[in-house]
This record gives C-alpha cells, structure tokens and sequence, in this order.
C-alpha cells in the first residue's frame, strides 16, 4: 500500500476505561488498523472505595497513542484527528500550575458517596435533581464525587474559587494535558460527560447554579461544556500538531458506534455490567419508569440528540463470580459449555443484586438472590440461571423504555464481549422476541469516539456514510413460544420481588 | 532417519490394544503382543503414571486413562476457542469481505464452532453447530492433515459432487500438500459452486486445536486457474496463527 507521508488516513480513538487505557486507529471504511493497550492499577483503599491514578493514566496515554501510530507504520501527520471515549462519572480535581492531582481519581464504582446522596434525599431535593439534570438520586454520578473531594481536602475550596485547582472527569483531564497541561491547556468538557455530573442543566447544556450551590461546587474549578465534537484544541504533545476533535461517554460512544442516530434505534453493551441506550431524539424524554435521559450526542451546529439509558450493574461480572467465587468454571466462555449441558434452567432463577439494583428499579437494599432451589438442580441449571439473569435484566431495562418512550423495540444491537456466548445471545432474542444482532467491529466504543472527530474535522462526511460501515456479523432470531415467555417472566418478576428489601441496614 | 524407540512403539501397541478393548488383564495384553509380563507390566505401571492408563483397584484390569480422551482438540473447549478468534474472524470478514467458518474435530466430521456473517448486508442464518465433511471442504481438510494416516483409514468418503475427492490415495496426495502449503481448500466438493479457504489453528506445542476458513461463491475466493486468491490464503493464515497465538496465551 503506498501513502503520502501526512496524508491524514486515519482517525485515532483513545478509550479511557475502567481497567485499562487503548489506543485504536482507524480507516475511512470503519476499520481497525492498530490497537495498543496497557492497563493501569485499581486502588481499593476501604471497602466501597475504588480509586485510579490519574498520573498513571496520562503516562500510559502518553506511550500508547505514539506507539499505536508507530504499530501501523504512520507518522502523527498522518492522523486526521483524535477522538477521545472515557469511563464516565470518574473525578479528578488537580492543581492548575503543577498539573499535579490533589487527590486520586474517585471512581465510577466507588461507593464513599452513599451517604451525602441519602442526605439529599432525606432533606427532599430528590425531585428538583431529577427535574434539572434528568438524574436520579444516586452514588453512581460525578457531582456528589467532586464535593466530597472538597469537603476532604482542608482549603480546597478556596483555591477552586481562587481558580488555582481544576476538576473534571477523565476526558477533561487528557484534554488539559494532551493541550499543554500547565502550559495553557484547554479545560473543556463534552455534554455527554457533563450530563452524568448531576451539575449540569440537562436542557441548557450548562452548569446549573441551583445545583452548584446545593453541592458547593464553585463554578471556576469546572471545565466550560462544549458539544462531542469540540473544538477542543491541539495537541501539544503525545502527536503534536493533531486536532483533538471529540470527545464522549463510553456508552454513549458505542451508542455511535452501532450508529444509532434515529429515533427508537437502540444498542445494548455487555461487559462486567450492560448498558442499553435509546436513542430519543431531539427531546429530553424523561423516565417514570428508573431510566436515566442523558445526552446521547450532540454535533457542533446542529441540535443536541437525547437517549434513555438502563444501566445494569451486574452481568458479565455474574459469571466472573461464578468461576471465581465458586470456581464452577476454569474459563468465562465455559459457562456456555456448562450451560448446554442441560435443556432449561431446572425452575431455578439468580437475581445478581450484589450491590442493590440499578436500572429499572433503583433499589439499594437489593442483595443478590437464588430462589427455586430443588434437590433437581445442579450445576448447568445455575449456569443457565446467570446467562438468563442477563437476559431477563435486558428485558427488565427494555419494558422500561418502550413504556417511558412509547417506540416499540424492532430490534437490538448488541456489542461487548459477552456478544461470543450464543445461547445467552439466543436467549436475548427470546425474551425479548426481536432479533439481536451483532455488528462486525466490535469495537463499538472506541469507533464512537473516532466517528465523533472524524466528523468534526471532515473526515467523515455525515452519519449517513458512518452507517455504510455498519455490518452485520451475526443475527439471532427469537424462537421462543409467547406462552413460554410470559410464564418465565412471571417467574423472574418474582425472583426480583424476592430479593429486594434484603439489606435493610 | 533417527532409529525407532521401541518401548514408545511398544506403548502405542498397549493403547490401541485398550482403545479396541473395555478392559484387559496384563496376562492378555503380554500375550496379545508376545512379550514378557515384567516388561508389559513395566510398560503400563509408566502408562498408568502419566494418565494414559487406568488400573482397576479391585479386578487388576487396564483400560484407557481419562488423559487420553483430552488429548488434543478435546482438551480445548469450543467456547474458550471461539472466545479467541471472535476478534480476528471479525476483521478477515472485513478483509476479505468473504463470509468466516472457524471449525473443530467432531468424530467423522468438522463442526462449526463461529461463524461470521459475509458483511454485504444480506440475509444469513448463523451456522454454528452444523457438521461438514471432512474430506470434502477446506476447513475439514486443514484438520485431516495433522491426524497420522492410520487413523483416517475409517473415514467414509462419501461423494457429493463430482468433484469430491473419495479415494484414500487422492486424499493422501492433497493432504501431503495441504502440510508442505499450510493451507487447504474445498473447491466445489462438498456443494457445487462453493468453495473454501482454509489454514489450521495450532495450539500448544504445534497441536492442531481447530480450523478457519473464508468460505463463499468458488468464483468470488478462487482466481480463474482455480487457485484460492493470494490475498484470500494469507490472510487465512495469518488469523489462524493470530487465533493460534491467543490460544496458547495465558488469559
């Protein structure tokens, strides 16, 4: 293949996520062309704790990105643009001059919050929360992250307001430092990021002061909002001279990815836990059924596309547990071995509340159950049982939507890498009676974030070309009898009932 | 040539002895193949620590060891393997824009573990789990050429078009070549018109583990002399020692 040096072919996504950092080039045709990776450690200080290290986090961007574009034989003229994804709801709070953090990154998964949020409940601001950012009550979001690094840090908020610290989650963090970090670097965050803070005017698309004061936030610390696609600058090094051009959620990054730009089209990512967006249209559709109205994304000049999210906290993170906590299985994917050892799940339902239930339900004191328990079930029953707990918690999350949305589901696209077990794709299908399928670049987060800089710089035309690289690699067909499906759904609906209200602490 | 080794040849004599048999007394397997019983009973004692033989506690018998039965393919899960190459079969899809079979040994035949769907948009039905000939496509091919000529003298070679190979010594001579290439190709012979490209998956220690192969319409993978398209068999081989290389990785 011969190329002129500088000749800008392809796009490069950075996917900041939960375990690791990676870098991922691709062609105009959608396609990977290299891929570098390293993970970085997780800090579990107390229990409920989970922390990332910021530094650490840039040093391995700092590697990666040169090394992915050395990998495929480029130059950084040859990069159009650079697209970043993220781990959304994550905080940093740094110091301007040093770019030195004041503390670790507090996590999406952390759970230190708990308490500030039952506060806020108590005192009644449930409702005006949900009014003015869309959000629930809930530890999973950034704002609440952000005030208690304030509350614990002695003089922090005097700085903020004197402008000598920054905050933001990690997309303004690599942002800050891919620009020049203390030597001017731009403070920006993406709507998409910013709809997950809890500070943010879900409608205005700017910091709402309402909520700033009920956090004490100041506002000086905070990165100004800007739409996926930027202009968030140049990078002043790692590619030097290259356009940082977007920026977005994780999942609402693969939301573009499987290019789900219309109305009702809705893509579902399986990982530790699974995500299902919607996307709704030019209006904030709000949920009175546990769904979360986000920003699914919002291109430069034109208007801001919303969606409606369930997330999932436990599904591939089940059958971690299932090989690591009880040992049933040497390997994940040999849950679909044991599985298919038996023709059902033996009466037996798993309900993997671990840590409460997210989405549709919102139940903290959740705690995980297995009801159905007869002397006749055996080891590929709970097998069959933790696939179909995925399963069933999808079609939990999908009632939510059709009933908050009225957009009937035709159909689901799934990505993730829970997407190689086809009896649990099979199942999907099943109980959810639409076809599932699976797109040929699995790589859906990391393909979002590189269609969002594509677009922003021209690389890419409009969103009608990205859907031309859509392709389909595999499909599953609902087989299931209508009267099968009731009943088992029954059954599940039941199991749920079983384990709410257990933690009642 | 190395000289032979006679107690290993001596033991492969004991396990197919035990392979065609439920259990046999060390009396008859000394007499089966004319030896001594110190020497036989040597030989199994060496057998029976490796996991290739097992003793009866009470009657004293031999049989088969449960090692012997995850020699091989067995010993890799079908789901394990198609965790693997999910990746890699997705992007020669998109490479060769040819629809992806990744296959493994299943008795008399080959079956589809992954598939991937051709990316042009049309209507397709997943095929995993369906059984293929072994001598009759690409991808059963790839995996007939690792297994010793003795044991492929069972396989039917049943005819389904005319251009299926069935006899023993025209398959011989194609597998010689499937080895010297390292890829193997079906060209019409299981059904007419379709055609395959295949390269085996090798595991630990060079065992074959399975197979993958682009498979479609023979004109769209072979070029008009009826060789498979050049980019077609690299890029085979290639994701089969990219799926090949994961597999032997540690997790």
């Amino acid at each position: 293949m011969s190329r002129r040096p500088g000749a800008r072919t392809v796009v490069a996504a950075i996917d900041q996520g939960t375990t690791s950092t990676r870098c991922l080039l691709f062609d105009h045709d959608g396609q990977m062309v290299s891929l570098t990776q390293r993970e970085h450690r997780q800090h579990f200080p107390r229990p409920g704790w989970a922390e990332h290290d910021p530094l650490e986090i840039w040093r391995i961007v700092q590697r990666i990105v040169p090394a992915a574009v050395r990998d495929a034989g480029l130059e950084p003229g040859d990069v159009a643009a650079i697209g970043i994804a993220n781990q959304r709801e994550t905080t940093v709070v740094w110091d301007r001059a040093t770019g030195r953090p004041v503390a670790p990154a507090i996590t999406w998964q952390d759970t230190r919050t708990e308490d500030a949020v039952a506060q806020l409940a108590a005192a009644g601001h449930a409702e005006e929360i949900r009014r003015r950012t869309g959000l629930p009550l809930a530890s999973y979001f950034a704002g609440p992250r952000l005030a208690w690094i304030l509350d614990h840090t002695p003089g922090l908020r005097a700085r903020a307001r004197a402008g000598e610290v920054l905050a933001g989650t990690m997309e303004t963090w690599l942002i800050w430092n891919l620009t020049g970090g203390p030597d001017g670097g731009r403070h920006l965050t993406d709507v998409t990021n910013a709809s997950r803070t809890m500070l943010m005017d879900l409608r205005t698309h700017a910091w709402d002061p309402a909520m700033l004061r009920l956090l004490d936030v100041p506002e000086e610390m905070l990165p100004r909002i800007v739409a996926n696609t930027g202009p968030f600058g140049t990078c002043a090094e790692v590619l030097p001279g290259v356009t940082v051009a977007g920026a977005i959620g994780d999942q609402q990054a693969a939301l573009v990815g499987q290019t789900c730009f219309a109305p009702g089209e809705v893509k579902c990512t399986y990982g530790t836990g699974a995500f299902l967006l919607a996307t709704t249209g030019e209006r904030v559709v709000e949920s009175s059924h546990g769904l979360i109205p986000t920003v699914g994304y919002h291109l430069a000049g034109q208007s801001a596309v919303y969606a409606l999210e369930g997330s999932i906290a436990v599904t591939g993170s089940l059958v971690q547990w299932l090989r690591d906590g009880l040992g049933m299985i040497p390997t994940a994917p040999q849950i679909e071995t044991l599985a298919r050892t038996v023709e059902d799940n033996g009466g037996c339902y798993i309900v993997p509340a671990f840590s409460g239930l997210y989405a549709p339900h919102w139940r903290t004191d959740a705690r995980g159950v297995i009801v159905g328990l007869t002397s006749y079930v055996g080891r590929g029953h709970l097998a069959r049982a933790v696939l179909e707990a995925t399963a069933w918690q999808t079609r939990d999350v999908v009632e939510a939507m059709v009933a908050d949305s009225g957009i009937a589901l035709t159909g689901l696209k799934v990505d993730g890498g829970m997407t190689a077990n086809h009896l649990l794709m099979q199942f999907v299908a099943d109980v959810l009676d639409v076809p599932v399928e699976r797109p040929l670049v699995s790589e859906t987060v990391s393909l979002g974030a590189a269609y969002v800089a594509g677009l922003a710089v021209g690389y890419w035309a409009d969103l009608e070309g990205l859907r031309r690289n859509w392709h389909r690699a595999a499909r599953w067909e609902p087989t299931m009898p209508a009267e099968r499906r009731a009943r088992e759904a029954e059954h599940w609906a039941d199991a749920v009932q079983r384990a709410l209200g257990w933690d009642t602490r | 040539m190395p000289g032979r080794i006679q107690s290993l040849e001596r033991g492969a004599a004991l396990l197919s002895l035990l392979g065609a048999a439920d259990e046999l007394s060390l009396a008859e397997l000394a007499d089966s193949l004319d030896l001594p019983r110190p020497t036989v009973h040597g030989l199994l004692a060496t057998l029976v620590h490796v996991g290739f033989v097992h003793q009866d506690a009470a009657t004293r018998r031999y049989s088969l060891g449960s090692a012997v039965t995850t020699l091989g393919a067995a010993a890799l899960d079908p789901h394990d393997l198609r965790s693997h190459a999910t990746s890699w079969c997705d992007s020669l899809a998109a490479r060769t824009r040819a629809e992806v079979l990744v296959g493994m040994s299943d008795g008399d035949a080959v079956a589809v573990v992954h598939h991937v769907f051709r990316p042009d948009g049309s209507p397709q039905r997943l095929r995993v789990g369906e059984r293929l000939p072994l001598h009759a496509t690409g991808l059963g091919k790839a995996l007939l050429a690792a297994v010793p000529g003795a044991h492929r003298a069972g396989l039917g070679l049943d005819r389904f078009t005319s251009r299926t190979i069935s006899s023993a010594t025209a398959l011989a001579a194609v597998l010689d070549d499937v080895r010297r290439r390292g890829w193997a190709t079906g060209v019409g012979e299981h059904r007419a018109e379709v055609g395959d490209v295949a390269a085996p998956i090798r595991g630990a220690g060079g065992l074959v583990v399975g197979s993958v192969a682009c498979t479609g319409p023979v004109d769209r993978l072979f070029a008009a002399d009826g060789r498979p398209r050049v980019d077609v068999a690299a890029a085979v081989s290639a994701t089969a020692l990219a799926i090949g290389r994961a597999v032997v990785a540690p997790r």
